[in-house]
């Protein structure tokens, strides 16, 4: 069964016919060509391919395609203005928060979409006072992090990336 | 060996090359080769661990709308090959559950994985067998261990070194069966031009992935192209072809003028992938009271599959690391309807050091010696197995550094000692180790165009940082700036070069840019003409036959132990390494910390759980099977000594990728023990192995 859709990926509109068995994540791979958000797992359990659907965080490989007509998806291609890092991109430059890249684009769009939800007040496991305004410890940023796993194992280096960027995200 | 290059730009702190291209996910995978007209490849499986494919219907699969082509092994073509890992589909025979035993190519990846799901398989299924123990009669000596070293060595006897010694440890420890899971899964585009074949293939090596393409559907070298700028990991995995680049070449000649694209699934990475061996380590350590060992011996069971021998070197390291006149190593397999195990960062050394250095922590405790000068006082002047000198050795100094910085001095050796908030506190050490490998076999290509030098090697870039250091190592023997110096790799286009592994990249085809550097100045003096070019290759080291070669290190760990739940969490490590000259220490940082968080990973979380009944690895994804997660980490520093080797290569690097997993297992059960006086010998340290001592 097929199913005609229309979105928005980083900023450009299409228009396409998809299986509907079909998810977000293999509808911008395989049909719009669009490589950053990547496949490490297909059920929701690495984070490699996460993109921003309409602002938040969410993983592509659990998302089908027929679902999401109208929205707007963003992935770590179009957090970057062209040849310009976004913030975020800039900040795992700068620490080398990655080795061998393919965890990187969730990565980078996992941390834009967490840092809202600190921003809205959302609290995490690791939130210790759940009516006060959460607070961008680097235990908040591991936990909220959690679900983007990286075998290069670039924790270390992504964590104060992040802190890095979310002073000048904010 | 020469002199050492001068560093200008080796030793430079630089981002990496490729880092805009993978931070917008604009670098381009195997998968995600840019190719027309792409089909996609589902792979069949068997459900049994033992038997035979009787029958396969595939008719209901060929009604999917969009199937182009189903083979199974009653109708693939044949290949060049005598068995083993890679013939797969050529007979009916199952050695593994989970084997592929057919595959589908359709128009699209729903229509091809529905269609897979069609095939009606009818089996005969044998008695299958997975079950490794120390106790089984059917051991046997392999003649090697992987690659090439003795499978058993002996020196004085230990026996009688145990019989008189005034202190012995004797205890089996064993680590867990373990599978890479690089975050991108294998993948492999291919395509067909008459009898040209092209793969894009994730892989640590193209040109040796050619060579046996080649053979395998003997063709001419030459006519099979492989391409592969980026890895998303491999850790070994990668390192030899598995089956799904020769399952993506038939499928792509089944549909002729058409690409193909294969990518493993997660779930079947656990079957098709490799993996490393559980292994059981049975060690004896005797010493005097102050601590000299008389004699130190590992005696290793691991298993390996029938359809494939691999014998982990398990009990190599032990042959060189710590002084003792009375030594001893052996290695028996036991064959099973498993898989084929592989590589799996640091073979050999990761699992092997991990016996002997809980072992080591043992002993320490039996003596009332504390655990580093235990290792100090068992230093060897020569390389206890060849009587070689090392060509550096800096053991002693890493753990003294370790120490101070670590803040080890003032730490109280009895257990249970530090309770905070109702934490037991804990730290412990342990030695690391690797050798310095080199490849027999690797060219460059150096030219200079319109102006600048552009390097060519058929070299990978698996996260390592060869973009980048490569150019360092160029810029340096060309003596010009790092900026006028471009790197082309990972495409059989370019000059042949080894496999990424043995930690050996740096030296191997850092020594053939070098060498075709000083060709290049040779022929073309330093004022060369447009498109001057010329080539270099690795060289056999003589060194190596005088010196013993290897990089060093010491890791350092903090555990705490809940006192009523008995959760563990490891908020600090520090590795201190010995590794030769580094060539940028953003990169080498990365990859120290990201193999000390692999360690932590296998210390604590990473077990592949083999069902005896049914032959396969329950935990077969990422939701089971565990590996170290951000919120696992906190604090994981690498730092390294100023270390000059002359004897290793001319750019002075002893290779930096395996040594940071080495050890850490073992400093991290050191460290659990520490905390809560329990000794866990059998890895993970779960906290269901410490709740009954709580
Ligand atoms: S590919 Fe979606 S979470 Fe792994
Ligand atoms: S950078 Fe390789 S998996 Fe994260």
């Amino acid at each position: 069964m097929d199913a005609a859709i229309s979105l928005t990926v980083d900023g450009e509109g299409y228009r396409l016919t998809v299986d509907t068995r079909t998810t977000l994540l293999d509808a911008l791979r395989d049909r719009l060509g669009n490589i950053s958000p990547k496949k490490g797992c297909d059920h929701g359990q690495c984070g490699a391919c996460t993109v921003l659907l309409d602002g938040r965080r969410v993983l592509a490989c659990l998302v089908l395609a027929a679902t999401v007509g109208g929205a707007e998806v963003t992935t770590a291609s179009g957090l970057a203005e062209g040849d310009t890092p976004h913030p975020v991109q800039r900040a795992f430059l700068d620490h080398d928060a990655f080795q061998c890249g393919y965890c990187t684009p969730g990565q980078v769009c996992s941390a834009v979409g967490m840092l809202d939800e600190v921003a809205a007040g959302w609290p995490s496991h690791a939130t210790t006072d759940l009516t006060a305004e959460p607070r961008l410890s680097q235990a908040e940023i591991s936990e909220r992090m959690a679900g983007n796993l990286c075998r290069c194992a670039a924790y270390v280096n992504i964590v104060p990336a992040i802190e890095q960027a979310a002073g000048e995200v904010r | 060996m020469s002199d050492l290059l001068r560093p200008v730009a080796i030793g430079r702190d630089l981002v990496r090359r490729d880092g805009m291209d993978k931070v917008t996910g604009r670098a381009r995978y195997a998968y995600e080769a840019d190719v027309p007209n792409a089909s996609y490849c589902r792979l069949v499986q068997t459900t049994v661990a033992r038997g035979r494919v009787e029958a396969m219907h595939t008719d209901a699969a060929r009604q999917v709308d969009g199937v182009r082509a189903v083979i199974t092994p009653f109708t693939a073509e044949s290949l060049h090959t005598d068995g083993g890992e890679l013939a797969v589909l050529q007979d009916q025979e199952i050695a593994f559950r989970g084997q592929v035993i057919g595959l589908v190519v359709a128009d699209t990846a729903e229509a091809a994985l529905r269609a897979a799901e069609l095939v009606e398989v009818t089996c005969s299924t044998a008695p299958h067998d997975v079950a490794l123990s120390a106790d089984r009669d059917d051991l046997y000596k392999p003649e090697k261990v992987n690659p090439s070293y003795e499978t058993d060595t002996s020196d004085g006897d230990v026996d009688v070194a145990m019989a008189a010694a005034e202190v012995t440890v004797e205890q089996t420890y064993t680590t867990a069966m373990y599978h890479n899971n690089p975050l991108e899964p294998h993948a492999t585009t291919a395509f067909w031009d008459g009898e040209h074949l092209t793969v894009w293939d994730s892989t640590q090596g193209v040109h040796p992935t050619r060579a046996v393409l080649a053979d395998l559907f003997d063709l001419d070298k030459e006519h099979v192209r492989v391409i592969c700028p980026y890895v998303g990991g491999g850790f070994g995995s990668k390192g030899e072809p598995h089956v799904h680049v020769v399952l993506a070449a038939m499928a792509a000649r089944a549909v002729p003028g058409r690409h193909v694209k294969l990518a493993l699934t997660r779930q079947q990475m656990f079957s098709l992938a490799g993996h490393r061996t559980p292994t059981i380590q049975r060690m004896r350590l005797a010493a005097d009271r102050i601590g000299h060992l008389s004699g130190i011996a590992i005696d290793v069971v691991e298993h390996t599959a029938k359809m494939k021998e691999y014998a982990e070197q398990t009990g190599v390291p032990t042959r060189m690391m710590y002084a003792a006149p009375n030594r001893a190593t052996t290695h028996r397999l036991a064959a099973l309807d498993v898989p084929a195990p592989s590589w799996m960062r640091a073979p050999g050394e990761c699992p092997g050091m991990f016996g002997p250095e809980v072992a080591m922590d043992e002993l320490a405790e039996a003596l009332g010696i504390d655990p580093i000068e235990l290792r100090i006082r068992n230093e060897p002047d020569v390389d206890p197995e060849t009587g070689h000198p090392f060509s550096s050795r800096n053991l002693v100094t890493c753990l003294r550094e370790g120490a101070a910085r670590f803040g080890w001095a003032d730490r109280d050796p009895r257990p249970r000692a530090r309770e905070e908030d109702g934490w037991y506190v804990g730290t412990g050490v342990a030695s690391s180790v690797y050798p310095v490998n080199r490849m027999a076999e690797s060219t460059a290509t150096i030219r200079f165009e319109r102006g600048a030098y552009v390097v060519e090697i058929g070299a990978a870039d698996l996260g390592t940082g060869t973009w980048t250091t490569l150019a360092q190592i160029a810029a340096d023997a060309l003596g010009v700036d790092v900026e006028d110096v471009s790197v082309r790799i990972g495409d059989t286009r370019y000059p042949v070069a080894s496999v990424a592994g043995g930690s050996s990249g740096m030296t191997t085809w850092g020594s053939a840019v070098v060498n075709a550097a000083r060709a290049f100045r040779d022929k073309h003096g330093s004022a060369p003409a447009d498109g001057a070019e010329a080539d270099g290759s690795t060289e056999d080291n003589p060194a190596t036959e005088q010196y013993a070669m290897y990089a060093f290190g010491a890791q350092f760990v903090e555990a705490h132990v809940h006192r009523d739940t008995g959760e563990i969490r490891v908020p600090r490590l520090l590795g201190v390494f010995a590794a030769g000259r580094i060539i940028n220490p953003r990169t080498a940082r990365s990859q120290f910390i990201g193999g000390m968080t692999m360690g932590l990973s296998m210390a604590l979380h990473e077990n592949s759980v083999l069902d005896p009944r049914h032959g396969h690895v329950v935990n077969h994804d990422l939701a089971e099977y565990h590996i170290t997660t951000c919120a696992d980490v906190t604090d994981i520093e690498a730092t390294w000594l100023d270390e000059h080797d002359p004897h290793v290569n001319p750019m002075g690097t002893k290779g930096i990728g395996e040594i940071g997993i080495v050890g850490t297992a073992a400093a991290v059960v050191n460290a659990v023990h520490h905390a809560i006086g329990i000794r866990v010998r059998d890895l993970p340290v779960t906290l269901d192995k410490l709740l009954p001592g709580l």
